[in-house]
């Protein structure tokens, strides 16, 4: 079997490695990828006809926006699968036990019968269970990074016709923040703050922000997608209408991404129990 | 051998880079038995597609496709910024032709409707199209591309690996073998 593998990859290879004097040289400007009047067209004329200063963005929502609704489609169905694929719901006990650990020393205690101690508390931190290890450090340090990454992915979402960056970005950064919260501290605490039905609604909430512009678009008269319709509802030019057509897209996608990103790893992490984490 | 070389290794690297790590993870998908190092040769796959893709975009002394702009475009398109953008025109194109400029100008001037909004803004983009050089930009196509790749990757990876979660928890092991014995039985 090993053999074989070899020997289908040394054949394949061997194939690409002739060909590849018919590629064009590296940043080669005249090759015919980088030639094509399509690309030309993106870079000369994206400024008059969308106001987007960032052609990756324009190309991404408004050229090809059609492509990137069902981009972020397949997102959201990665997102479904893996919850239809992993999602189980076994019996909870109605008053579970609470297990606290002793930040000086240590050491675990469990509370039966549903007590709990206050969650104000310096001395006693809440815990997963006993074999989870609380670290200070870790999680303090986390603490107060966590609302920096996630105002720069805010920055990255808003800002993404202007400066690198884009819906797409911006929403796994977000979504990365909440799975640092989730790894330093623990699932649970993610699940306090972003309950699963929640994360459920932005995931689809973005897709129908996506669609709900493409069709708005179509109310006022324009093609599916065609930002300039938007024009006289938001008070501006056919131009900027574009621009803040875009901007709406991305915000659409940003929440897709990020809710994917975020219950991919609960579910992957929980066994699908959703309860306890890694 | 030395214009060989030159002609075909050295300007010609990033395929080779990407036919390596393809090679690469095409062996880990057919030839390992585990599934989550599959897995992993999937990913290793996908990122050299990425790197063909990106680097077919590249052009030498090109910088990044985001254009240099001044801020009228940015706020919103009220007479004041239309106005200021077709003032900008008047001093941006001295080629322009002279009877268009003023009358961009006197558009602003007694913008009402949006049609004359419309034409200073033309007049203003206008001033960009003639500074705008494809040479001088990377080619933006192969990064939105990729840019949607990049996350759809991520997403089937997660996919693949609740996947091999199912597989181990029906199975109780990830390897091939045992799990197409365990099938014939």
């Amino acid at each position: 079997m090993k053999i074989l593998a070899i020997a289908l990859c040394l054949l394949l290879g061997g194939a690409l490695v002739f060909v590849v004097g018919d590629f064009p040289d590296w940043g080669d400007p005249m090759s015919p990828p980088n030639d094509y009047r399509l690309s030309k067209h993106f870079i000369e004329n994206t400024m008059e006809e969308t106001s987007v200063p960032n052609i990756v963005t324009a190309v991404l929502a408004d050229y090809r926006g059609f492509d990137t609704m069902f981009e972020t489609a397949v997102i959201f169905t990665a997102a479904l699968a893996c919850f239809f694929l992993l999602r189980t719901w076994g019996r909870r006990p109605s008053k579970p036990d609470n297990v606290y650990m002793h930040l000086l020393t240590g050491v675990h205690v469990r509370l039966k019968h549903g007590k709990t101690l206050s969650p104000q508390s310096r001395t006693f931190a809440r815990v997963e269970s006993e074999i989870l290890r609380y670290d200070l450090v870790t999680s303090t340090v986390c603490r107060l990074m966590i609302p920096f990454i996630q105002l720069f992915a805010l920055y990255v979402v808003a800002h993404g016709h202007h400066s690198p960056g884009g819906g797409f970005q911006g929403g796994v950064i977000l979504g990365a923040s909440f799975l640092l919260l989730a790894i330093s501290h623990d699932l649970r605490t993610l699940r306090e703050r972003f309950p699963e039905v929640k994360l459920m609604y932005l995931l689809i909430a973005g897709i129908v922000l996506y669609s709900g512009v493409g069709f708005a678009c179509m109310i006022y008269g324009g093609n599916f997608l065609e930002y300039e319709a938007l024009g006289p509802l938001m008070g501006v030019t056919p131009v900027m209408a574009h621009s803040l057509g875009i901007l709406f897209v991305e915000i659409g996608v940003a929440m897709t991404v990020m809710a994917t990103m975020i219950l991919i790893y609960n579910y992957i992490s929980s066994l699908g129990t959703y309860e306890r984490g890694l | 051998m030395e214009e060989f070389f030159s002609q075909t290794i050295a300007s010609k690297y990033n395929y080779w880079c990407y036919i390596v790590l393809m090679m690469i993870g095409l062996y880990a998908m057919v030839g390992k038995r585990n599934m989550i190092k599959k897995i992993v040769g999937m990913n290793i796959f996908q990122t050299a597609i990425i790197l063909f893709y990106v680097s077919l975009g590249v052009k030498r002394d090109a910088t990044l496709p985001i254009l240099e702009h001044h801020g009228h475009e940015g706020g919103d398109a009220g007479g004041h910024a239309a106005a200021q953008g077709a003032h900008d025109t008047l001093h941006a194109v001295p080629g322009a032709t002279p009877d268009a400029v003023p009358d961009a100008v006197s558009g602003a001037a007694h913008a009402t409707g949006p049609e004359a909004l419309d034409h200073a803004a033309g007049a203003a983009d206008a001033a960009h199209h003639v500074a705008i050089n494809a040479a001088d930009y990377i080619n933006p196509l192969p990064h939105v591309l990729m840019l949607t790749a990049i996350v759809v990757s991520v997403a089937t990876l997660g996919v693949a690996l609740a996947l091999a979660l199912r597989v181990h928890r029906r199975y109780g092991t990830l390897d091939e073998t045992e799990i197409l014995e365990s099938l014939r039985q």
